[in-house]
């Protein structure tokens, strides 16, 4: 629903703030923008809105070139919150939720009513109403101006670091609050941050930027498992990205790519021997073309050693597998769950390509608790 | 003691006359001051947009303000010839300054954040202006017009010279008289209480007009809650 079109916006002075920008953000869409200070966020933002013209390219909102439309008309259907909150202290807090509506000339008693329906959206009582902005706390002052923003039931929301000005536990409470309103109201979200956490708590989708430029443009999980170079690795930070790992590393990342198999054609004699020289207690068994067809251990081999003489005939079939695109995350859950020792991960023609075992899952976590140090030390 | 006698008695025998003085030195002031807002209020807001021009037209008020006052009015009096509207024109030019000078404060001290999420919104420059700017200047505003009313009673009184009539009229008969104390004081006192009159009414009209609203409830509540 919103586009941008290779946007450019060189200041008078020649500051070149965003750099030939192409984005395009669907409805209901939760984006952040996230860089250094002075990377362009801001400007990207206000140029949606017009608060700032671009200087070259064009921006896009329901296939309408921003540019062809009233730029007041145009701010009336955006919702925009700002970091300074920006309440307007001479007016009660009902004038200021409705203040929009007032703009659209919608009546004084609907006026009334959405803002009442409104505060009981962030758990506010109407007594609020006919209080001043600075009646409140911070956090409620924010609150407001959120509700400000969603008053008109705009599709679009702007947020310039809206929770910046806040105490960190305000802060997370709001972003808690937020992103359960989000959920319910299905709104197209372009959000500004400096905080990685509150973009990796919040957004479908980060935008990263650089000196005006984006640098990459993906989900919180994607962009943890693959940061695109040093500059987005350095700026999630060495810790959130071990942290992470568990959450969205994919059990192909992590697996032992070589396991020790046998197919069905061998002897048990050559499966003990090969258990032997691996100082292993089982096998995977493949046929030819590396489809699993089960495993035999130790025990099997000693049970039917007399009766049978291939390993064919004393696989066990009955094994549990995991998908080498399957997250880290479940596969140590049902790992720990169902008491296996390994879980052998196949492909999706149920083709073996590696194996996870306790010993892996045990540097996992070692990593996400003590990982940093050894990281560097490796780095 | 005896001063105080004859003030008594030049009431009791000049009541009406006084009375009648003291409210066209009132209305010449106030006139003064009301032509001055209408002319000075939209100036500070063009000035407080265009900030170029608030250097020079803030200076030009200075220059005026600076003009000893028999000389402006002897001034004005040359081309204007004698009677009230010389001294009505003169109040109005020594109010521009106060007023001129706030208006720009006052506009120019709304807080930035504001008036984005005010066009943000979708305000029209005309609605940001009427909704936001001038709600929260007012107070400001306001006490320019209540500095600029107490300096025109002050000069008022010298509008007797070019026979404007006023409080000064009496202050004057009071000077040309042996032993007129009584009735300078006569003269003096009811301008001296009628400034300090005005400036507390403006003084409160500012107060209640300042954009933070101080409601009884919540100040008691606050009080409460510190004690709590
Ligand atoms: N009005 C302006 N005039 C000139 N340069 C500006 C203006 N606004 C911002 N800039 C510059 O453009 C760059 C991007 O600013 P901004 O979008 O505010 O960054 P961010 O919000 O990411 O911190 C900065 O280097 C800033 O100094
Ligand atoms: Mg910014």
């Amino acid at each position: 629903m919103l586009k941008f079109d290779h946007v450019s916006k060189v200041y008078k002075g020649g500051k070149r703030a965003v750099h030939d920008l192409n984005l395009e953000i669907s409805k209901g869409e939760f984006i952040c923008f996230i860089g250094p200070s002075g990377c362009g966020k801001t400007t990207t933002m206000k140029m949606i809105n017009r608060l700032i013209e671009p200087t070259e390219g064009k921006i896009f909102i329901n296939g309408v070139n921003i540019m062809d439309s009233d730029p007041v008309q145009l701010r009336r259907e955006i919702g925009y919150v700002i970091q300074q909150i920006g309440l307007f202290p001479h007016m009660t807090i009902q004038e200021n939720i409705s203040l929009v509506l007032r703009l659209l000339k919608v009546p004084e008693e609907q006026r009334r009513t959405r803002a009442r329906e409104l505060l009981t959206l962030v758990d506010m009582t109407p007594d609020y109403l006919e209080k001043y902005p600075h009646e409140l706390s911070g956090g409620q002052q924010q609150r407001i101006g959120v509700l400000r923003a969603l008053a008109a039931d705009q599709p679009l929301i702007l947020m310039d670091e809206p929770f910046g000005a806040l105490d960190p536990i305000t802060r997370e409470s709001l972003q808690e609050e937020f992103k359960k309103l989000q959920r319910k109201l299905d709104k197209t979200i372009v959000f500004v941050t400096h905080d990685m956490d509150e973009a990796l708590k919040l957004a479908d989708r980060i935008v990263i930027m650089k000196d005006g430029q984006i640098v990459q443009c993906d989900t919180p999980d994607e962009i943890l498992r693959n940061p695109a170079n040093e500059f987005v690795e350095e700026f999630i930070g060495k810790d959130r990205l071990v942290q992470a790992r568990p959450n969205i590393q994919t059990v192909g990342q992590i697996m032992n790519p070589s396991p020790i198999t046998i197919t069905g054609e061998r002897t048990l004699s050559e499966a003990i021997q090969l258990m032997k020289q691996h100082r292993v207690d089982s096998l995977l068994v493949v046929d030819e073309l590396k489809v699993l067809q089960g495993y035999i251990d130790v025990q099997m081999i000693d049970q039917n050693r007399k009766k049978a003489s291939f390993v064919r005939e004393v696989v066990d079939t009955e094994i549990f597998t995991v998908s080498k695109r399957a997250l880290v995350r479940d596969t140590i859950r049902k790992i720990l769950k169902m008491g296996m020792k390994y879980v052998p991960v196949v492909d999706d023609k149920h083709r073996l390509v590696g194996i996870v075992t306790r010993a892996s899952l045990v540097d996992i976590v070692y990593d996400s608790i003590w990982g940093v140090d050894d990281l560097s030390k490796i780095g | 003691m005896e001063t105080i006698q004859d003030l008594i008695y030049y009431y009791s025998q000049n009541g009406a006359y006084v009375w009648h003085e003291f409210y066209r030195h009132f209305l010449m002031s106030a006139y003064g001051v009301l032509f001055a807002a209408i002319v000075a209020i939209p100036t500070g807001i063009v000035i407080a947009r265009y900030n170029r021009l608030s250097t020079w037209v803030i200076s030009l008020a200075n220059i005026i303000q600076t003009i000893p006052a028999l000389a402006m009015l002897a001034v004005l009096m040359l081309v204007m010839g004698l009677g009230t509207n010389t001294v009505v024109f003169s109040l109005f030019l020594y109010s521009l300054l106060p007023i001129i000078k706030n208006t720009y404060t006052g506009i120019c001290n709304v807080d930035h954040a504001l008036l984005e999420s005010g066009k943000a919104m979708g305000m029209t420059k005309f609605q940001v202006l009427w909704m936001v700017e001038l709600p929260l200047a007012m107070s400001v505003i306001m006490a320019g017009l209540r500095t600029a009313l107490v300096i025109t009673i002050g000069i008022a009184t010298i509008g007797t010279f070019i026979g404007a009539g006023g409080l000064g009229d009496i202050i004057l008969r009071g000077t040309n008289v042996t032993d007129g104390t009584a009735i300078i004081l006569a003269g003096a006192i009811p301008t001296a209480l009628m400034a300090v009159l005005a400036d507390l009414v403006m003084g409160w009209l500012e107060r209640k007009l300042s954009p933070i609203k101080k409601r009884k409830g919540s100040l008691k509540n606050n009080i409460q809650e510190q004690a709590a």
